[in-house]
């Protein structure tokens, strides 16, 4: 074996110290799986980090206004790998007929942040973790691994603690959950070299059909696709390369206004 | 081009961190033209010209008050490899970010002010990296087109720059005249200093080297946690130094029992090898009941073991320490609580300056040299020989509040 482990690697091993590092001192967590290519390359490492035996549930925040294609990959790999699949819905806001129509900071707001309040008062967990990395948006980029929430699920991003060689947070009784953050210094170019590396399933709608493709997926309403004829991973890797769009640019909650992401994450979006 | 190498840029509020970063990532295009947009609308809503440091400070406070205030990371490219570069605080109040983003650092970017010279944060910064082991110095002296592009200006500020690191052991491998702002000598030699004959900024970072890993020392690994899977007990862990071989002796810390590699349990892969900075689990011959914490060693290359640990600490925390306060020392996966039983001296971390001897406490930014006793033993190493287990942090109320350095043992 050689010594010089590959940049690949690296990603995967550190990914996978802090996944057990997190259970180590949390037991009680659960993961969020959105199906997107993050967070089921998260799955993916959990699943190694654990030799196939997930000690905890697989959270899916469900807004009911995701693509079809989501659903069917949720419900297939969460059979195939024998998941502890729970999905949440916040049924109330749903009922009450909340849509982006109304407002795109509610709307995620309401589906999104407040479902998963609601998830984490019901089970109780302690930690969740969340594919999110550092290149994707501005304000993720200041994320700490161990990242605290307080009881109102505020990010206190002017006063984060300080996180050296691996030490990471434990949680104070004044929190009231710790996000744990193993992708963080992926890239999105890394994350496709890895699905092709592991050989793992993403959704279609990452591929191009008639010319068009999604860089980033959620809720059907708020995502756009990307002009591209890129319809093998190794045709994205070379889209990647040399693209001059960023990848969140479909999502409309980065372009609302210029805060918008940051006033969403304050209030405990992901 | 596999090769990746992180490097953090530090130096005094307002030196040009952020705008130097910013003006890197647009000279090499890495910047996706929708952010490109994004700051230019964002500079125009505070009514300013388009501000490079906002590619890095995305947090409206940073924005409306032109300081970074965390550390972040952003990722480029040159011919020759991959960088993460991580962007540092400078404001005084924000060190403990600083030092987030220095430990993560395999090289450090000094940034000076050409024409306000070594400032409070300059020294401390500087020093920090000394003490964290960060040895693979840049220095640049930023805004040379505030003083003309004078050469002679440069050379008497970096005089200053190189007395003072001189002091704290940091032999810088170059110093840059550059403006950040204007794109002189960031990717393309500058025509208006025609004195300066060496690298580029961006040259000199594809001289720096990528830290080697440590797979020639004496096996490390630390347990993580264990496992039960069917009827094996997997003790998973990360191998800090070192490599494990199935079959091969292995002592374990603190009990000193000894026993052998049964197997090498990684998911989906059969080995019988695994190398530093692998994240593996082991199962053992003997069954021995391993736990989070103990070390798993080569029997004869075993770390000291020791409940009193002699070491440079940093306090980082607003509420001082005073000695009849508990904290709970972490080192690689050990944890014990402790207490600093001689605090033999502290000194200023920006001015070196001795504060006090046989001190009674210790206090934001200072630097204490102190004699800690632990309640259970530690396996420890000298920092300078295993850097991954010659460092710790300090916990109190499940808050890190300060690093520390063991320097001998």
């Amino acid at each position: 074996m050689s010594s010089a482990l590959s940049h690949l690697d690296k990603l995967e091993n550190q990914s996978i110290f802090i996944i057990r590092e997190a259970y180590s001192q949390f037991r009680d967590v659960a993961m969020l799986w959105s199906i997107g290519k993050d967070s089921t390359c998260l799955l993916w490492l959990v699943r190694k980090a654990f030799f196939d035996r997930i000690p905890f549930p697989c959270l899916h925040i469900d807004t009911g206004y995701k693509f079809k294609e989501i659903y069917e990959f949720r419900d297939k790999y969460a059979k195939e790998w024998n998941l502890d699949l729970l999905v949440a819905r916040n049924e109330e806001a749903i009922a009450a007929g909340m849509g982006p129509d109304k407002s795109k900071f509610n709307c995620c707001n309401e589906l999104k942040t407040v479902a998963l309040k609601q998830a984490i008062a019901k089970h109780g967990f302690k930690a969740l973790y969340l594919g999110i990395r550092r290149d994707e948006h501005g304000i993720r980029a200041k994320e700490r691994v161990f990242s605290p929430r307080d009881e109102d699920f505020e990010w206190d991003y002017k006063n984060q603690p300080p996180e050296l060689w691996d030490q990471y947070k434990t949680k104070a009784a004044e929190e009231e959950h710790i996000r744990v953050h193993p992708l963080l210094g992926w890239r999105e170019i890394d994350i496709w070299e890895y699905v092709k590396r592991e050989n793992i399933p993403t959704t279609s709608l990452y591929f191009a059909k008639n010319g068009i493709r999604f860089r980033s997926i959620g809720c059907e309403t708020c995502c756009g696709p990307v002009a591209s004829e890129a319809d093998t991973i190794d045709k994205i890797v070379e889209e990647l390369k040399t693209t001059n769009i960023s990848e969140r640019s479909g999502q409309a909650q980065d372009k609302e206004s210029d805060y918008m992401m940051q006033k969403l994450r304050s209030l405990g979006y992901m | 081009m596999n090769e990746v190498l992180n490097f953090v840029i530090v130096g005094h509020v307002d030196h040009g961190k952020s705008t130097l970063i910013g003006r890197l990532l647009y000279d090499t295009e890495s910047l996706p033209a929708d952010k490109i947009e994004e700051i230019k609308k964002a500079s125009d809503g505070l009514g300013r010209d388009t501000e490079f440091a906002y590619l890095l400070d995305h947090l409206e406070e940073e924005r409306k008050q032109g300081i970074t205030i965390d550390t972040t990371q952003v990722f480029f490219n040159t011919d020759k490899r991959r960088y993460v570069i991580i962007d540092a605080p400078g404001h005084v109040e924000f060190v403990k970010n600083m030092i987030t983003g220095a430990s993560q650092a395999e090289a450090a970017v000094l940034i000076v002010d050409v024409e306000e010279g070594v400032k409070e944060q300059t020294r401390r910064h500087s020093y920090m990296l000394s003490l964290l082991g960060l040895h693979q110095v840049i220095v640049v002296l930023n805004k040379m087109d505030l003083v003309d592009y004078s050469q002679d200006r440069f050379n008497s500020v970096k005089k200053d720059v190189a007395d003072w690191l001189a002091s704290i052991n940091v032999a810088p491998d170059v110093y840059i005249p550059i403006s950040a702002i204007k794109g002189e000598n960031i990717t393309k030699k500058s025509d208006k200093m025609p004195w300066y004959t060496g690298p580029t900024f961006m040259d000199s970072l594809d001289t720096l080297k990528n830290k080697v890993s440590p797979d020639e020392k004496s096996l490390l690994f630390p347990v993580q946690d264990v496992y039960k899977v069917g009827d094996k007990r997997i003790n998973v862990g990360r191998i800090e130094t070192g490599t494990i071989t199935t079959g091969a002796d292995v002592k374990i810390l603190p009990t000193g029992q000894t026993t052998q590699v049964k197997s090498i349990e990684k998911f989906l892969e059969d080995t019988h090898q695994a190398v530093a900075s692998e994240c593996i689990g082991i199962t053992t011959a003997d069954s021995v009941f391993l736990d989070r914490g103990n070390i798993i060693c080569s029997p004869g290359a075993e770390p000291h073991l020791t409940d009193r640990v002699k070491a440079n600490i940093f306090w980082m925390s607003k509420r001082p320490f005073t000695k009849d306060q508990k904290l709970t020392l972490r080192c690689a996966t050990q944890e014990t609580t402790c207490k600093i039983e001689r605090i033999a001296r502290k000194i200023n971390s920006s001015t070196l300056e001795l504060i006090a001897e046989d001190a009674n406490d210790i206090a934001n930014l200072e630097v204490a040299e102190v004699i800690i006793k632990t309640k259970k033993p530690v396996a420890i190493k000298d920092f300078n020989d295993v850097q991954e287990m010659g460092r710790f942090v300090l916990v109190r109320d499940e808050n890190t509040c300060a690093g520390g350095i063991i320097t001998e043992n």
